[in-house]
């Protein structure tokens, strides 16, 4: 058995789809190397058998609509003084931008400049996105 | 046969389109659709009473890839409304090959004109114009995504022939993965209900699951996929031929193929109702061979006429000029 340090002070993202802690990460826009971070990556989950866990220290929150976006089903925990306070689930927000970018090469936002990349919740029961120029649906 | 387009109820707002722009149809209610297609009829019966309404508007075409006969179609259509027309064919001309983008071009466009119609190789360009000005903006065609005057012009010939647009078994033929404007035409039929569609296409060019599932979800259409046309021509009111696109096919080897699976010729015809209709968008290549123009029910010609007039009904309605003795509301309307 590994043992991570716990954090007396921060955030737990767990449940993050095995392998794609450093994805979430980078969509979160938390830099690797100013925060202080642990990153599990595929361990035991007994919900999906494999998961991620995320650990900032001294983070107060994260965008819960962009991870929403890329890890739907993982959970915030909040922790203070060594405990967990408060628990949160992601958010499917409605519309997203700038957060992800059309990966269809016939898009027009492969070239034209200075355009915000916008994407709308196709499907809740999926949590499908897609373009709101090409209808494209978003690849993460 | 009584006219039977589904009533408009609306108020003054709700009809209203003045300044809207239209990129798809999910921008025009289905009320507003019906509007249009009384408007593009009373159009039909009174060009010379219409023939000045938009005098002194201007519209831009702002084509970024060829399209003679959508081009032709907008810009008659501003002329018969008595306005004037500005604009570009071909990206090469405008100042786009010079590196601007396309919201800088509109920003410069609507200071010269009162509406665009726009058409341009990549998916979702018509959005990206209209969120760039104040001016309407209609798109006539963003790569393979949208066209949606092509689909009030399918729509108006069906009305046109049949004078309904609902109850009727619609056969769409050819090419249903890369056709978008079966999509289109498929997903707005399905807003007014009771249309069965028979999708009549090789395998390898069958109809996107999401299409499939747009039917599904209404509530009262149904559709079949057959791949033999003759097999299923008899039970059909009207038959949607499409062109296999070369232009969306990277392997000239499948293009060729499929190209010639199904071409319609006035053998196939013999099989088929007296009153069918044969819609295509145009151009054919040999998918419709010529013999079958001079059968009345080659509706594929009409259609084109049709795509002008529901573009002299658009176009009216964004720039809210008023037609001499149309009636916006249903009941009150002046024949001349």
């Amino acid at each position: 058995m590994m043992e991570v340090t716990s954090i007396s002070e921060g955030i737990i993202i767990d449940h993050v789809p095995a392998g794609t802690a450093l994805k979430v990460l980078n969509y979160l826009h938390i830099d690797p190397t100013k925060a202080t971070i642990a990153l599990i990556m595929n361990t035991t989950s007994h919900r999906y058998g494999c998961k991620d866990i995320i650990k900032i220290q001294n983070s107060a929150d994260v965008d819960l609509e962009v991870l929403g976006l890329v890890a739907p089903h993982a959970t915030v925990d909040v922790v203070k003084d060594s405990r967990i306070v408060e628990k949160q689930k992601p958010r499917l927000p409605e519309h997203v931008t700038n957060v992800i970018s059309c990966a269809n090469p016939r898009c027009v936002t492969s070239s034209e400049r200075d355009i915000d990349q916008l994407f709308h919740l196709s499907n809740p029961d999926t949590g499908e996105y897609r373009c709101d120029y090409c209808d494209e649906a978003a690849k993460l | 046969m009584a006219d039977k387009i589904p009533p408009v109820q609306l108020s003054k707002s709700q009809f209203n389109l003045v300044g809207r722009s239209v990129v798809t149809l999910d921008d025009v209610s289905a009320p507003q659709i019906s509007y249009l297609l009384r408007k593009a009829r009373y159009i039909s019966d009174h060009l010379p009473e219409v023939s000045q309404a938009a005098a002194g508007k201007i519209l831009a075409t702002l084509f970024y890839e060829p399209s003679t006969r959508t081009r032709l179609s907008f810009e008659t259509a501003m002329l018969r409304l008595g306005g004037h027309v500005i604009g570009f064919a071909g990206a090469q001309n405008a100042s786009v090959s010079k590196g601007e983008s396309i919201a800088d071009t509109l920003k410069t466009v609507a200071n010269y004109a009162d509406v665009v119609a726009i058409r341009h190789p990549k998916e979702g360009a018509a959005l990206v114009a209209s969120k760039s000005v104040d001016i309407p903006v209609i798109n006539a065609g963003d790569g393979g995504h949208m066209h949606p005057t092509q689909t009030l012009a399918d729509l108006a010939t069906l009305q046109s022939r049949f004078s309904r647009i609902t109850d009727l078994t619609i056969g769409l033929c050819g090419d249903l993965t890369f056709g978008r404007t079966v999509h289109s035409l498929i997903e707005t039929l399905c807003r007014f209900g009771n249309v069965k569609f028979v999708l009549i296409s090789p395998k390898e060019l069958k109809m996107p699951q999401y299409v499939l599932d747009r039917i599904k979800a209404s509530q009262s259409c149904t559709y079949e996929e057959v791949t033999d046309l003759t097999a299923v021509i008899g039970d059909l009111d009207a038959l949607y031929m499409t062109r296999v696109q070369k232009e969306r096919f990277f392997n000239e080897d499948d293009y060729l193929r499929l190209r010639d699976t199904y071409i319609l010729d006035a053998a196939k015809l013999k099989l088929a109702k007296p009153t069918m209709a044969v819609l295509h968008p145009l151009p054919r290549v040999n998918e419709i061979a010529t013999e079958v123009d001079s059968d009345p029910r080659a509706a594929y010609f009409e259609q084109v006429k049709n795509g002008m007039l529901m573009r002299m009904a658009l176009m009216s309605s964004v720039l809210g000029v008023k037609l001499p003795g149309f009636a916006e509301d249903d009941t009150k309307e002046v024949r001349a």
